[in-house]
């Protein structure tokens, strides 16, 4: 055994090694991490349906009823008025996001869900919903009756 | 902060005791530690699959109409999605080669002997399990070579006499391989078998735990002839740092191979076209596949599927049951069966690359 005292000792060093094992691990850590945040954030799904859709058929709708087709991934709401005339809405509440329907005892658009409830222009009316429906265009091309976004003027 | 945290829970949970065998806990220090890492690096492995594999669930659909196309879809649309999958796939074939290499070292280590016959027997379980995630994991994303495999892999299982049939027909989910497979195999591998290796992995390390790391037999005398060349460590920190460090290459190495190999999704299953020459099965599975195609088509009178196929189950049964031939006396080792480890090396080794290179 060595009589000498053991020198202090060397706290820099011992730092230094610190700094480079634990930023070694977190950088480690940080490559694990970056690459399962970016997996869990899901790719965004390909809007198949455009900005046009065909609704449905000339003679599909009786009057003073509607009905529920596909605007890409959402529902929308056609209706044929009692004066023979078309509108086309979004379907989606703008409360939590139900699906409205067309009540043709009360001409109006109800939501079943918090019984919301939207006149034939898309304005909520009475009830929770918040803001108005979207309203889109609606053509009839042949026997088609065509469902379009309205163009920002 | 933490410390206070600590002092909390010490007060109601006595983190103390519970720690404290951890701390006497220590591991012999010879020329042949080296082989301890290996179950723990089979068990970070087996870490990595579950975390990886949850991660596969978020986007993965079981189904012959979506399999295949979600594991597209994971490796093309989703970011990193083709890492994840990469990494899932290197991780479960390094995790079977580094449970073979644990098991063949305990053999040779004489680690099986009393009072591990458990531990060995627990192991063993772990082993023929861990080889049917691979079975079944190779299944789901639904290529032409998965659907052949297991079209093959199932026809073995219903070699066996008697019970082999209604067995095929239950790992089938019918007379063929379908859709219906698919959903059981997706199944086993995310609910049963993780349930059950899990409960095995406890026991297994309760009892490394309990009875400590075994010491060769050689070193042993080696030891009570010299009792000053007798090494240990502390298992906390000094043996879990090493293991630790053993981590972290392993995790270099599969991060590595996952992203310069990544793993191939193939060309989606179709059940009516002809199986591809030179179709085989998984290099883990290759040894017994080799031995299987080297029986004639009768032996005598019995078939020689069903003889190799009653062979490899008998001697799988045989190698479960190992410790139970050994001698319990600490000092002697029965010649014969270090013979039959050293063949059993060999042939599986030797049969695996005759099946790589045979056509």
């Amino acid at each position: 055994m060595c009589a000498e005292q053991p020198p202090p000792p060397d706290t820099s060093r011992r730092r230094a090694i610190g700094f480079f094992l634990g930023g070694g691990v977190l950088t480690t850590l940080a490559s694990f991490l970056y690459p399962v945040m970016r997996y869990f954030v899901p790719p965004a799904v390909v809007d198949l349906g455009g900005d046009e859709v065909v609704a449905a058929k000339l003679g599909d709708l009786k009057p003073n009823s509607g009905k529920i087709f596909r605007f890409g991934a959402r529902p929308g709401l056609l209706i044929l008025n009692s004066d023979g005339t078309y509108k086309a809405l979004s379907a989606t509440c703008t409360h939590l996001g139900c699906t409205v329907q067309y009540r043709s005892d009360l001409r109006e658009i109800w939501c079943a869900c918090h019984n919301g409830t939207y006149d034939l222009n898309g304005r909520n009316v009475s009830g929770p919903p918040p803001r108005p429906l979207t309203v889109f265009e609606v053509h009839e091309r042949g026997d088609e009756i065509v469902v379009s976004r309205k163009r920002e003027a | 902060m933490i410390a206070a945290m600590v002092r909390w829970l010490d007060e109601r949970l006595d983190l103390e005791g519970i720690i404290a065998p951890f701390k006497h806990k220590t591991v012999p220090t010879h020329r042949l530690s080296y082989w301890y890492f290996f179950g723990g690096i089979t068990l970070f492995l087996f870490i990595i699959q579950v975390l990886t594999g949850i991660l596969l669930l978020l986007y993965y659909r079981p189904g012959a109409n979506e399999a295949f196309e979600s594991v597209q879809y994971i490796m093309t649309r989703v970011q990193f999605g083709w890492l994840i999958r990469s990494i899932h796939s290197w991780s479960a074939n390094l995790m079977i080669f580094t449970a073979f290499v644990h098991m063949f070292s305990v053999t040779f280590l004489k680690a099986y002997r009393k009072p591990r016959e458990l531990t060995w027997v627990t192991g063993m379980l772990l082993l023929f399990l861990v080889m049917g995630f691979g079975f079944s994991g190779y299944l789901l994303p639904w290529n032409t070579l998965a659907f052949f495999a297991t079209k093959v892999g199932t026809e073995i299982a219903g070699q066996v006499p008697i019970i082999g049939h209604p067995m095929m027909i239950f790992l089938r989910g019918g007379e063929e391989v379908t859709g219906a497979t698919l959903t059981r195999f997706f199944g086993f591998h995310v609910a049963v078998l993780p349930g059950i290796v899990t409960v095995l992995i406890a026991i297994h390390l309760f009892f490394v735990q309990r009875q400590g790391m075994s010491v060769p037999p050689k070193v042993e005398a080696e030891w009570t002839a010299n009792p000053s060349a007798r090494r240990e460590m502390k298992f906390f920190p000094n043996f879990m740092l090493r293991e630790m460090m053993a981590w972290y290459v392993a995790i270099g190495a599969l991060g590595a191979l996952a992203a310069l190999f990544p793993w191939e999704l193939g060309v989606k299953a179709d059940p009516f076209i002809s199986a591809p020459a030179g179709i085989k099965p998984e290099w883990y599975f290759l040894f017994m596949f080799q031995t299987l195609k080297l029986i004639p088509s009768k032996v005598w009178i019995i078939d020689g599927e069903v003889l190799g196929v009653l062979g490899c189950s008998l001697a799988g049964m045989f190698w479960l049951l190992l410790p139970f031939f050994e001698s319990d006396k600490p000092a002697r080792t029965r010649a014969w069966i270090t013979g039959l480890s050293i063949f059993a090396l060999v042939y599986v080794v030797g049969m695996t690359v005759y099946g790589f290179v045979a056509k």
